[in-house]
């Protein structure tokens, strides 16, 4: 992004995860995020990848390093391995597919139950391209495509923005084709991060946390009961 | 077989008694089924119709002696054209004429032309051969240096005239040009179909066009192999017209191959069994079979969301023709040995401790292994890797590292490994289009058994990369790998060879020299492909035996030629002559004896 900074800012690194069903535009928020770039009819991600990104602040630079994961189903048991110490987490819907939301929520709450407890959450609708309230003429081309009054809204911006507010999440609506709103995303979420969790360059990496590792699968075989489990405790 | 009767025939129909207007053949009425071979000879003009011929001189089981007892302008010995004998004669003294024949009979007898007009020959012996008359033309369009499939090109006929549109993809949207019965007609215009459906019928995955529009075809396939299910008598295969359909039962797996492409049962077979490894390297072998085990009436299009742009390209190689999947290979980057060396070193010293197998690739072509001492890695899974990074775009267009849980089912069937991905050297342009070309990447490959070692993995690529660049090694692969592979002029001079294969079975790997000029269009690669197949059919035919194998046909002469070490296959254009061949196959073999240590990668690094 910016040139790196005369006087040397502090810097420190971030772990940030992407979750969200298939086909909603994590991958392509990320590669707007990181390479300026844009690629129609991208194919699916497999497994993860990982990229980094500098996010220059005016009181210092974040490293954002950042796991884009697969939304498939079956990667979803993979999960916890990549939002585990995570500081911020991107969970992204698809505004024009209203059950992407629904996948969007499930997310957002076993982050909640699971990941770090200071996690920054952000709950992202992209494709905003494809409504009516784009204001790029290149949103209107597309519509127009699409048939019809142009506006593949199914999800109302009042709908996800009072869940996020209920559930205390920051919230953006983006379009990654466009560019709109992407780089606001990831800025709010350097802002968001507390001073006090950015002590080391790198938070406990994965690899410091294999111990932990072994029973991954539990999210899905058995959620609904540590959910249970951890209210109580609360 | 061919010695004593043709051999003992030719010579009498040779220059010698009646000089250069030859006889017809059938004055000679021979019983043993003669006049059939004949006919075929001259009827095969328009096919791909190659006819095979075995040497029973296994014994012998070299090239060098035919090969000396031809002269050089043995040419016209081999072509179905009847203007074929005239370059010959005409350029041959009439002398030459005996040991041609000879020659000729123990190769192609069966290709022996039955007519030869007078007049054209006269008018070409007396005519002004420097001059571009029609009968130089015709002259040179006999000799050697006419490329394979020249003809072809200029007719564009035959099964492949619709090739071109193989890959174009079927509309989806049901829009305004295009109603439901244009996509099927477009879909039955696709020359190769793959098709998996699960045993209760459910369909899975096909190639062309979305499930809804050819569910009815799905149904009337799954009708047909579960009646033959039923009867305890299991459909292998069927023949319609020109299409040849091959089915695999893989579990509670159907896999369909229906091809107009010429390809054998063993070759769609093998391409089945492909597209199931790609299925099990999604999935495991334990939860495919529990998922129909629970339900047979599953839809497995859930589970495998998102693979089908990578059965897609898998199909899509077999379609191509991939030489590797047709041998069973792989390809290396052609490199010096002490620089291979260097690389495996440097390999080997950032060696992570969780490793299992170690890989860099460059642009599909295998650059370095490192392995465990007990492990070797399956050709068949590391062509589902390949697929995965260089022929589907998911993973090369991400630009970032990947970590990848998959299976390896040749290694093991019900365990996942996982793999780290690194392109290397790639400079993030804001266009996001790659300096480097296609097919030159360089990818760092990582396979562990530990799902936690991606940062251990991560230090490893920084380590390897940093001690390959200050060697100057990276530039090395770089370099190599932008020179692509070498020309077939360069491999071995001055022959007519256009295009060949070469397996080393030892280390099941092949080379081969750049498809351009002649190869590069799609079609015509193609054709050279299906010509492969066809020797590597017959070669490898239950019963055949065959050492050596010389084919002819109207554009073509090709050439298979089976050792315990290797397998040569080559191509030459319709009027390279046996001797011309074996010629060509001699250079090429000595040059891959002589390079073998700069080809083929001989066990890698172990640890």
């Amino acid at each position: 992004m910016a040139d790196s900074a005369n006087a040397p800012k502090p810097s420190s690194s971030v772990k940030l995860v992407l979750l969200g069903e298939a086909a909603v535009g994590k991958s392509s928020l990320v590669l707007r995020f990181v390479n300026n770039d844009f690629q129609e009819n991208k194919e699916p991600t497999i497994g993860a990848a990982f990229l980094t990104q500098k996010c220059n602040l005016p009181s210092r630079t974040i490293k954002f390093e950042i796991w884009d994961t697969a939304g498939q189903e079956r990667f979803a048991s993979l999960a916890p391995m990549y939002y585990r110490n995570a500081q911020a987490a991107l969970v992204v819907y698809d505004l024009t597919k209203p059950t992407s939301l629904i996948k969007a929520k499930h997310w957002v709450a076993e982050l909640q139950r699971q990941a770090s407890p200071g996690i920054v959450i952000a709950l992202v609708g992209n494709k905003l391209d494809l409504t009516n309230d784009s204001e790029s003429g290149q949103g209107d081309a597309e519509g127009a495509e699409g048939e019809e009054s142009g506006d593949a809204r199914k999800v109302s911006t009042d709908e996800a923005k009072s869940y996020a507010e209920e559930e205390n999440l920051l919230f953006f609506e983006t379009s990654a084709k466009t560019g709109h709103n992407v780089s606001e995303v990831f800025t709010a979420i350097a802002n968001a991060i507390p001073e006090t969790s950015l002590k080391s360059t790198r938070g406990p990496g994965v690899s410091n946390a294999v111990g932990r590792g072994g029973d991954e699968q539990r999210v899905n075989l058995n959620g609904p009961r540590e959910a249970a489990k951890e209210g109580c405790a609360c | 077989m061919g010695n004593e009767d043709a051999g003992s025939s030719e010579p009498s129909d040779g220059g010698e008694e009646r000089p250069p207007p030859l006889p017809p053949r059938p004055s000679q009425t021979r019983a043993n089924g003669r006049p059939q071979l004949q006919s075929k000879a001259t009827t095969a003009l328009s096919s791909m119709n190659i006819q095979t011929q075995s040497f029973p001189d296994g014994s012998r089981g070299s090239f060098s002696t035919p090969a000396e007892t031809t002269t050089a302008a043995s040419e016209g010995q081999s072509s179905t054209e009847a203007e074929q004998s005239l370059s010959s004669m005409g350029l041959s003294a009439a002398g030459n004429a005996r040991p041609n024949d000879v020659d000729e009979a123990m190769s192609v007898m069966s290709y022996a032309p039955t007519t030869r007009p007078t007049g054209d020959l006269e008018s070409l012996l007396v005519g002004d051969m420097g001059r571009k008359s029609p009968a130089w033309m015709l002259l040179r369009s006999q000799s050697s240096t006419v490329q394979p499939f020249e003809k072809a090109r200029a007719e564009s006929s035959g099964a492949f005239a619709d090739f071109e549109h193989e890959f174009e993809d079927i509309p989806d949207e049901p829009g305004k040009p295009w109603n439901d019965e244009d996509r099927l007609q477009l879909w039955k215009s696709k020359l190769k179909h793959y098709m998996i459906l699960s045993s209760a019928g459910k369909p899975i995955y096909s190639r062309h066009g979305d499930l809804g529009l050819i569910n009815s075809s799905m149904g009337v396939v799954q009708t047909i192999i579960s009646f033959y299910e039923g009867a305890k008598n299991r459909l292998l295969g069927f023949t319609a017209g020109d299409t040849r359909f091959v089915i695999a039962t893989e579990g509670p797996l159907y896999l369909v191959a229906i091809s107009s492409l010429g390809e054998s049962d063993s070759q769609l077979r093998a391409q089945l069994d492909a597209l199931y490894m790609q299925i099990l390297s999604t999935l495991t072998l334990p939860t495919l079979t529990s998922i129909f085990a629970n339900r047979p009436s599953s839809d497995l299009r859930r589970p495998l969301q998102g693979t089908e742009s990578l059965l897609s390209s898998l199909a899509d190689s077999f379609t191509k023709g991939s030489p590797s999947a047709l041998l069973g290979a792989l390809e290396c980057l052609k490199l010096r040995k002490s620089q291979r060396h260097s690389i495996n070193n440097a390999f080997l010293k950032a060696r992570a401790e969780n490793i299992l197998y170690g890989l860099i690739v460059a642009g599909g072509k295998l650059v370095s292994v490192i392995r465990p001492r007990r492990h070797s890695l399956h050709p068949s899974d590391l062509q589902l890797i390949f697929n995965m990074l260089f022929e589907s775009g998911g993973i090369k267009s991400g630009g970032g590292e990947n970590w990848i849980p998959l299976c390896l089912p040749a290694f093991n069937n019900r365990g996942y490994l996982y793999m780290y991905v690194s392109f290397l050297d790639r400079q993030p342009t804001e266009t996001g289009s790659d300096p480097t070309a296609a097919g030159e990447e360089i990818a760092l490959i990582l396979v562990s058994p530990d799902k936690e070692s991606f940062f251990a993995l991560q230090q490893m690529r920084d380590d390897v990369v940093t001690e390959l660049k200050k060697k100057g090694l990276l530039n090395i692969i770089r370099t190599a790998a932008h020179k692509g592979r070498s020309p077939i002029n360069e491999i071995a001079p001055g022959t007519y060879i256009s295009h060949f294969l070469f397996k080393s079975k030892a280390n099941v790997q092949f080379c081969m020299p750049s498809l351009q000029p002649a190869f590069a269009s799609l079609v015509s690669r193609r054709r050279l492909m299906s010509l492969y197949a066809n020797l590597h059919a017959t070669v490898h035919a239950r019963h055949s035996h065959l050492k050596i194998l010389h084919c002819v046909n109207e554009d073509t002469t090709s050439l298979a030629w089976v050792t315990p070490i290797f397998e040569f296959y080559c191509v030459a254009g319709p009027n390279a002559s046996r001797a011309v061949m074996t010629q060509g196959a001699n250079k090429v073999i000595q040059w891959a004896k002589r390079e073998e240590e700069r080809l083929f990668i001989l066990g890698g690094g172990v640890f």
